[in-house]
């Protein structure tokens, strides 16, 4: 009886852990995906939408900005969007896409598009 | 003679009937899910060449569907998935024309034959049923005022031809296209129809989503947008 419920258990946590690696997906590929249309190609806020835009998105290769943003303020305002730290409605809440570790690889990811560190 | 002619047009219409049932299949899959899941990653999502339609029962009105594949234009400026039809620009990364093909135009009875398949595929009904448009209205300015300002939507939509962000379709044909209680559907919970959608879950409100059904509705109906 024991044995069962050990085996439908770790059945079921392989599954659960099998889901979620498989709908993982890399920072690469979601900036590629979310960001750019207003972030741009090089992440250097010219995306194809910023035309008609009242607020210009952020530039993620300007260190001097970004490195004004603590990681965590980063994580937040990818999560909640742009009026969670007083910014742009323009910049929307990804958190119904992105997962929090999706987040913070991302953060990661910007990390690197600025060469920047918090208060560099 | 009589006889003659209805025999003919019988088998003229079945024969055209079954030409579009293959090319749904044969043709229209080759750039189209028919007959789904959608995108579950990125990796699909990137490959995809067109619109899924493996709900399309659920999300277009039958009459544009005819009237739209006898004259096609595009909806989406930046083609299906934006990332593969964009360049570097003077100003921003812009649009590259020569990346993005045109759909093909089909007869009326092909058309119409295709549009009466693809109106079958109703795998979310139960979505739809949950939304409920009353009927009422709104002013230009107020939905306006809402779709720009206080949601942000023109970051990646059309409001007008020379209007808005270029990476989703255009809003301003949305209420010709779009089943009301499919564009309800789609702002309430995008991934629930397209896990993959460029588009956010923005927590949209009961009043905000009828808002948008009717301002699409009034801009469908502009003088300047009829074409």
């Amino acid at each position: 009886m024991h044995n069962k419920l050990f085996f439908k258990l770790l059945f079921t946590t392989l599954l659960v852990v099998s889901i979620q690696a498989q709908a993982k997906e890399t920072a690469a590929d979601n900036y590629k995906a979310y960001c750019v249309q207003c972030h741009g190609m090089e992440g250097n806020g010219k995306g194809v939408n910023i035309r008609d835009m009242s607020v210009q998105p952020r530039d993620h290769t300007d260190a001097k900005a970004m490195s004004g943003r603590s990681d965590d303020q980063l994580f937040k305002v990818i999560k909640e969007g742009g009026t969670s730290i007083s910014k742009s409605i323009l910049m929307p809440n990804w958190d119904g896409v992105l997962s929090d570790e999706e987040i913070r690889d991302m953060v990661v990811h910007l990390r690197t598009l600025c060469k920047c560190k918090f208060g560099s | 003679m009589m006889h003659k002619f209805i025999l003919a047009s019988v088998l003229a219409f079945s024969a055209t009937a079954f030409a579009a049932e293959g090319s749904l299949q044969k043709e229209c899959a080759s750039c189209h899910n028919i007959s789904g899941p959608v995108a579950q990653t990125l990796k699909q999502a990137f490959a995809k060449k067109g619109p899924d339609l493996s709900y399309a029962g659920n999300k277009y009105r039958q009459d544009w569907i005819v009237s739209w594949l006898q004259k096609p234009t595009r909806i989406r400026p930046a083609g299906m998935v934006y990332g593969d039809h964009i360049k570097h620009g003077a100003k921003s990364d812009e649009i590259d024309p020569s990346t993005l093909a045109n759909h093909k135009a089909l007869s009326t009875a092909d058309a119409t034959a295709v549009a009466a398949e693809l109106m079958q595929l109703k795998p979310h009904s139960d979505l739809l049923a949950k939304e409920k448009i009353e009927p009422g209205t709104i002013t230009k300015q107020d939905g306006e005022m809402n779709f720009d300002k206080f949601w942000g939507c023109m970051a990646c939509h059309l409001i007008e031809p020379e209007y808005g962000g270029l990476s989703g379709p255009e809003l301003y044909t949305a209420a010709k296209r779009l089943q009301p209680e499919f564009i309800a559907s789609f702002i309430r919970n995008p991934q629930a129809w397209e896990p993959k959608t460029w588009m956010p879950n923005k927590g949209a409100s009961d009043g905000f989503i009828v808002k948008m059904v009717r301002y699409f509705d009034v801009l469908s109906k502009e003088s300047a947008n009829a074409q």
